[in-house]
């Protein structure tokens, strides 16, 4: 009895399934839960909250296209920074929820140009041209507050509390994972999931492989554009070395990685322990962060590549298979990681396909 | 006429760090993504020499050069190797390896803060004008220059007339095939990915005699080889030293012209050609 055969069968209305209604109940609870962070505890415990949500939202962005495409997404602190100026740069002139959008839309047209360029050809061209990507637009905007005669810093001042910044990024995260969740189902979300499992066969299935990932791209670079959007009030002062600061790249990368790339909720549980552990490291051994951090990239690339939910799967398939029951054969043959099988079967109606 | 030949000796030291990466790409088949904090590493080493003795830093290229190599074979046997054997295909390696060597640039970065500090640093050596068509040039350019140009040639010759070398291209036009005439892949991979490493640290012993560099700035020399390693084709020697020529001019031209702080704008440009023109290089063959 395979796996895939214990899923209930029975849908509910707009054809989501019970087990997925349950998924979203439990979703919604912890949400909930969170939300009541503010009220209970305040100063520094929800300052790492807030980092924490920040943290959820930049890494679940990121996932949305490098997990299932495989292409790994250097240039989050581009987007972040560009966010960043945009509100820094606006604030005195049109209103801030204006500037949110505006963040959005020129994050997501700097995305669209780069992956126009580069996501048509092999993947290594799009990960080297991401990887300069935070310096280059540093530059440019170096370059164009010297020809303007601007000062190099930027002061944004909005009226917001930190309860209110929590609660921001917060609604941010669930919307990104309410995206997460549809494109997951939509038949973008299976073409995506075949390229990152053998681009030649999605080619040859009929898909437009370069769309899927220009679309994909542009989606989770908006996201970190308005994430820079919202912080940029909190941090008051914006300039171009912090707020392209290619540390945040990496720290998103480690963090999902930690988590697990092949589920949606997968950097969710590397970025609570790695915030954690991070403040930890910042406060004891402050002159060491860059050298920590590089060493606990490489232990998470080769002693856990799949991640804590990569770790969790096979346990519990260890378990399921120690039962007794024989697995399909379909896990064993394909190439992709434990448990992908029953993600790409479940949500996909045979007609989609 | 200022431009084109500061830009020459610029795209000298290119050329040297660009064959750096090329080896370790073109042959070794490894995205290696710390490459640039190599550079950075031998261009500390030239500093501490330097600072230590005040003799010429190019004697610093007779440990930096060994080290770099042992540093990178270490680093091929230790942590790439594993992800050779448990890579199904060039798709799935160009991942792991983009993420191991990620990390280990960070890495890198961390050990330099460590032992040198975050500052800006340079010294100054060698910088006396010399005159080249009646135009004064720093004559530690010039040096640099011609010291690039005989590792360079040396290089060349190495891979065009002896057996190593022979092995070492055989491995870059098509590993398995190359595994079929009894060469054996693993090690000269693990040769060509030192070798690499060596010549690229050289690179930053050279850079460091007329460049200011700080410990994080090593991501914008991978950059720009791996730039010139995609414009002159992948595997391809005569290309890689014509497209850091290109860069090297390119950026010289950005910096007099418009701002010097816009040169990785004018590499990320040429970059955005290739990509949309040629994108299998210069002088690379259209794969089917």
């Amino acid at each position: 009895m395979s796996i895939v055969e214990k899923a209930p069968l029975v849908r509910a209305g707009l054809g989501i399934s019970a087990r997925e209604w349950r998924t979203l109940l439990i979703s919604a609870v912890i949400l909930v839960a969170a939300a009541l962070v503010p009220l209970v505890s305040e100063g520094y415990i929800l300052q790492v909250m807030i980092s924490i949500v920040m943290y959820a939202a930049l890494a679940t962005s990121w996932l949305l296209f490098s997990g299932p495409t495989n292409y790994i997404a250097l240039s989050t602190a581009a987007f972040f920074g560009i966010g960043m100026y945009v509100t820094a740069a606006g604030i005195d002139l049109v209103p801030y929820p204006v500037l949110i959008i505006a963040s959005g839309v020129a994050g997501a047209a700097l995305a669209a140009v780069v992956g126009l360029a580069t996501l048509r050809v092999a993947g290594v061209y799009f990960v080297i041209f991401s990887l300069g990507l935070a310096e280059l637009v540093r530059q440019f905007m170096t370059w164009g507050q010297h020809v303007f005669g601007t000062m190099s810093g930027l002061y944004v001042s909005v009226d917001r509390s930190e309860p209110e910044y929590y609660w921001q990024l917060l609604l941010l995260t669930a919307v990104i994972f309410v995206v997460g969740w549809w494109i997951g189902r939509s038949r973008l979300g299976f073409a995506l999931r075949i390229i990152g499992n053998d681009e030649i066969v999605a080619v040859h299935c009929g898909i437009n492989t370069a769309r899927a990932k220009v679309i994909l791209f542009v989606i989770s670079s908006t996201f970190a554009s308005i994430i820079g959007a919202l912080v940029a009030p909190r941090w008051g002062y914006v300039e171009p070395v912090v707020a392209f600061n290619p540390f945040l790249s990496f720290q998103v990368v480690i963090m999902a990685l930690l988590g697990g790339t092949h589920r949606l909720w997968g950097p969710l549980l590397g970025v609570i322990p790695f915030t954690v552990m991070w403040e930890l490291i910042s406060i004891e051994f402050p002159d060491y962060t860059t050298l920590l951090l590089g060493a606990c990239f490489l232990l998470i690339v080769y002693a856990i590549p799949n991640g804590f939910t990569g770790l969790m799967e096979s346990a519990f398939n260890r378990r399921t298979k120690a039962g007794g029951a024989t697995t399909g054969s379909v896990q064993r043959t394909l190439d992709v990681p434990a448990g992908a099988v029953t993600a790409e079967l479940q949500p996909q109606k045979s007609s989609d396909a | 006429m200022d431009i084109l030949i500061i830009g020459l000796l610029l795209g000298g030291t290119y050329a040297l760090m660009a064959m750096g990466l090329q080896l370790q790409y073109g042959v070794a088949r490894i995205m290696n993504l710390a490459n640039g904090e190599v550079l950075i590493a031998g261009a500390f080493g030239a500093f501490w020499f330097f600072a230590g003795t005040h003799a010429s830093p190019l004697w610093s290229l007779l440990f930096v050069v060994p080290l770099a190599f042992a540093l990178n074979w270490a680093i091929y046997r230790v942590l790439i190797a594993p992800l050779v054997r448990r890579a199904k295909s060039q798709g799935k390696l160009d991942v792991d390896s983009i993420l191991a060597t990620f990390g280990l640039s960070f890495l890198f970065i961390g050990v330099m803060v460590a032992f040198f500090g975050a500052q800006y640093t340079d010294y100054s050596y060698l910088s006396e004008p010399i005159f080249i068509f009646g135009e004064r040039y720093g004559l530690n350019r010039v040096v640099a220059f011609v010291a690039s140009a005989i590792i360079c040639i040396g290089l060349y010759l190495w891979l065009h007339k002896t057996r190593a070398g022979l092995a070492l291209r055989a491995v870059s036009v098509n590993p398995s095939a190359a595994g079929l005439v009894s060469i054996n892949v693993m090690r000269t991979s693990a040769l060509a990915f030192a070798l690499g490493g060596a010549v690229t640290a050289a690179g930053g012993v050279l850079l460091s005699m007329y460049l200011t560099f700080d410990a994080s700035y090593g991501v914008v020399f991978t950059l720009k080889a791996l730039i010139i390693v995609i414009l002159g084709g992948v595997g391809d020697i005569r290309g890689t030293i014509i497209a850091a020529f290109i860069l090297g001019l390119a950026e010289t031209a950005v910096a007099t012209l418009i701002d010097p702080g816009l040169t990785l704008a004018a590499a990320y440009i040429l970059f955005m050609l290739v990509l949309l023109i040629r994108p299998e290089g210069l002088f690379g063959r259209r794969t089917a």
